[in-house]
């Protein structure tokens, strides 16, 4: 029961602050932040076992890093290359190099000083990440390059690891001891707790080469056994099952990992970028992603229900100088860096004022460098409120940015703003008889196309051709947010299904309403139906095919075949006219007397259209060919003598 | 050149291939917008001395017996009629001596009558010769200035309309055929 009330507590909190710190602008994050402070700290309901929930909750940046590498795939890591060893290399190691030197003039240790030092060179993957990805900025100059320096934190979480233990003072923790005890930010109880053990028996060389292999492991699996067990699983069409596997599949990766001592969010994050060119990519990612953002919620709430308030209050002035000065040196640094590696002026703001926070790795590599004895615990208790506290205050300058910065950097450039993917970006769902039709011609035409499906074999029989189809049910919200439909120009609704059909639309049509959408109907009705919840354009599936079947029909009974395309084009600008004439009529009351008859009329007229036999009169309106002009027109030189030609 | 065109208040610059990408003119819809306008230009490039096809569709179909012609079609009396066009050929081809062994007015001789028979006003063709190499030569832009100096002139009606019907062709050099007088 004490699971359950406080789950209660703290679902709470969160439905409580985050609606509303969003509806002030604020960020989910801060939302989080607040509803943990006044849950813990303020109202005293949760107390001692936050950090016990906060170690659950990191997994949260486990599932994080696994979505981020999702949606890297390795050609595009490596095109980052530059970024990640030369921008992020410097922040680290020029971050730790400035905090080291200060340390020193307090008069820390050299050991002590350097531990301090790299702790918080790292900055907050879960809060950056986080609300770059909430206010569309990801995508900028800036966000790229604070995702770039996240990432190169990340990775260099696993040598600070391994150097933290040689720089205890005093006494000396077994090495073994140690690793069991930090194992990397993502750290969890349980588990981990055997995982260096488990290698520290072996030799260096040994447990250096069952690393190697464990990570192969992942690659050569990833690519290879993964499909046919997703597709074996998707088969069954039991979503949570599908969710189930998807869970499995990261927290095993995260175990293997903690058993050989790597950190667990690394080895998702290399599961991610594995995975990144599966095609059930979309389907993971939408499995994975409330869990990720409850438990990160859940993360931020325990940072907020962490303060200690007596520590904070007893000396407000240092503690906050001590955050605030944290923050304008890493400022002041990635300003620098902003500046070396050309970054634009809010691009450079953005960069700047979002990374300038510690992060959430520090509280773990704490607890590490304490057991480790490379940090005092006094210092410690200080060094992770002020930590807490710089995350406290990333809303703010994300505030900042987004109020003063931002708007006045766009006030004063007068650049053209940056062509995004001008070529066009197309998100099609239903990859049946229409869809691929619609898909290819696109694809062939070079654009940009992101194809779903629900039927796993369809999905491999076109990966088969070389079309890259996603697994998944489109008429999950998710699903189609993770398909990228946000950031689409053109969405195509291609399904068979004729209700799922007009239920995607509906809700595409509502949830994204600068997206164009294009519709496949199954009949006149279904148009109307299909326009009336938002498509743009609804094209009936059988009436080209059909019109093109009875032109052959004609042709095949002895019609002249440019008089068979004229009769079918008559035909069908008749049937788009009357389409066209009848909408009002059935959105007022659907198939009623009135519809029935107007159809009656416009069917007499299409007769008369069809049968017209042509005399000496060939000026009938209803069909337009070029026509003679009639011989009893004296003024145009038709007559035998042509004694006037014209008047 | 389009561009140009669509940039001219007073002038409705239509994409026939863009409006009708499968050919299926709307006959009641481009008569309306004869009869709403008092200038009508084919502007084109020269295809085997004439228009592309779908201007020749767009002919066969709306310049109907008894809309344009005809004892009781009266719809484009006395409007006026002007082929800009742009040819491959430099204009020495155009000439009684050159490889074409005719002027570019004669060649064009379909249009004008095809105005004639409609009682509009044919206007020697505004022309830009040798189109393929206009922009390395630097005279396309100034084409351009003329064009719009041209459609300017047609809509504040200054144009010397008798003066242009009598030319052979009318190019950049506009200068004798737009009417001096009060700015508009």
């Amino acid at each position: 029961m004490e699971l359950l009330s406080d789950a209660f507590v703290y679902l709470c909190a969160a439905v409580i602050a985050v609606p509303i710190a969003n509806r002030l602008g604020l960020g989910s994050v801060l939302g989080y932040l607040i509803a943990g402070v006044v849950i813990g700290p303020v109202l005293g309901i949760v107390g001692s076992e936050t950090t016990e929930v906060q170690h659950f909750a990191e997994f949260g940046v486990v599932m994080m890093l696994f979505l981020v590498g999702l949606e890297l795939q390795p050609a595009v890591l490596w095109k980052m290359r530059k970024q990640l060893i030369g921008l992020g290399g410097l922040q680290v190691v020029g971050t730790t190099a400035v905090f080291a030197g200060i340390a020193l003039a307090f008069g820390l240790a050299w050991q002590a000083a350097l531990a301090l030092g790299m702790i918080l060179a790292l900055s907050s993957t879960a809060i950056v990440l986080q609300t770059l990805n909430e206010k569309g900025w990801l995508k900028t100059q800036g966000g790229q390059s604070s995702f770039s320096v996240l990432l190169t934190q990340d990775i260099a979480v696993i040598p600070m690891l391994a150097i933290l233990p040689l720089l205890a003072v005093g006494h000396v923790a077994g090495g073994g001891a140690a690793h069991s005890d930090g194992h990397g930010h993502g750290g969890h109880e349980g588990g981990g707790a055997h995982g260096g053990e488990a290698l520290a028996a072996l030799p260096g060389w040994a447990q250096a080469l069952v690393i190697i292999a464990v990570i192969i492991a992942i690659i050569v699996a990833g690519r290879h056994l993964l499909r046919p067990v997703f597709r074996f699983i998707a088969e069954a069409h039991l979503r949570e099952i599908f969710t189930a596997t998807a869970l499995l599949l990261v927290i095993g990766i995260a175990l293997l990992m903690d058993f050989v001592g790597l950190s667990p969010a690394l080895g998702t994050f290399l599961a991610g970028v594995v995975l990144s060119d599966s095609d059930y990519r979309h389907e993971l990612e939408s499995d994975i992603e409330p869990f990720k953002g409850l438990l990160l919620g859940l993360f931020f709430l325990t940072v907020g229900a962490g303060i200690d308030f007596n520590l904070l209050f007893g000396a407000p002035l240092t503690i906050f100088g001590l955050a605030l000065g944290l923050m304008a040196v890493k400022f002041a640094l990635l300003f620098a860096l902003g500046t070396l590696f050309r970054l634009d002026g809010p691009d450079r703001w953005l960069f700047a004022l979002g990374l300038a926070q510690a992060g959430e790795f520090a509280f773990v590599l704490f607890g590490f460098a304490s057991s480790s004895g490379a940090l005092e615990q006094g210092l410690l208790q200080t060094i992770t409120l002020v930590v807490a506290i710089s995350m406290l205050l990333t809303p703010a300058l994300f505030i900042l940015y987004e109020k003063v910065i931002a708007p006045r950097a766009a006030a004063k450039s007068d650049r053209e703003p940056d062509v995004v993917d001008s070529k066009g970006r197309v998100v099609i769902v239903g990859m049946g008889r229409f869809g691929q039709i619609v898909g290819r011609l696109l694809l062939t035409s070079g654009y940009d196309v992101v194809i779903l499906d629900h039927d796993p074999q369809t999905v491999e029989n076109l990966s088969k051709v070389g079309i890259r189809t996603f697994y998944g049910d489109a008429t999950r919200p998710d699903l189609l947010h993770g398909a990228g439909v946000g950031d689409a120009d053109l969405f195509i609704a291609a399904i068979d299904d004729r209700d799922k059909q007009t239920l995607v639309v509906e809700h595409v049509a509502k949830t994204y309403p600068n997206v164009k959408i294009l519709a496949r109907a199954r009949d006149r009705h279904h148009v109307y139906e299909l326009e009336n919840v938002g498509a743009h354009v609804a094209e009936r599936e059988v009436f080209e095919g059909a019109l093109a079947l009875g032109k052959q029909a004609l042709v095949e009974l002895g019609s002249h075949p440019f008089r068979a395309q004229t009769k079918a084009k008559e035909f069908r600008n008749h049937d788009f006219a009357m389409l066209d004439d009848l909408r009002e009529n059935y959105n007022d009351g659907g198939v009623d007397k009135s519809y029935i008859d107007a159809m009656r009329a416009h069917a007499e007229t299409l007769f008369d259209i069809m049968k017209v036999d042509r005399g000496e009169e060939r000026h009938e309106r209803t069909e337009r060919g070029w026509n003679p002009p009639p011989k009893s027109d004296a003024t145009l030189g038709l007559t035998p003598e042509g004694e006037e030609t014209r008047g | 050149m389009f561009e140009t065109a669509n940039a001219v208040q007073g002038v409705t610059a239509v994409d026939l291939y863009a409006r009708y990408p499968d050919f299926n003119i709307d006959v009641d819809a481009e008569q309306a917008q004869l009869t709403e306008h008092d200038v009508v230009i084919f502007q084109h490039p020269l295809y085997w001395y004439s228009a592309p096809s779908i201007m020749k569709e767009w002919q066969d179909l709306v310049l109907e017996y008894g809309f344009a012609y005809g004892q009781h079609g009266h719809a484009l009396d006395d409007k006026v009629f002007l082929n800009a066009v742009t040819t491959g050929a430099k204009s020495a081809a155009y000439s009684e001596e050159g490889m074409n062994h005719a002027d570019l007015r004669s060649l064009l001789a379909p249009f004008e009558k095809t105005a004639d028979l409609c009682r509009m006003r044919y206007l020697a063709p505004f022309v830009l010769f040798g189109a393929g190499r206009a922009v390395e030569e630097g005279r396309l832009d100034v084409h351009r200035n003329a064009y719009d100096d041209l459609l300017k002139a047609l809509v504040a009606e200054r144009l010397d309309l008798d003066k242009a019907a009598r030319a052979d062709v009318l190019t950049e050099d506009l200068y004798d055929f737009i009417l001096k007088g009060e700015p508009v």
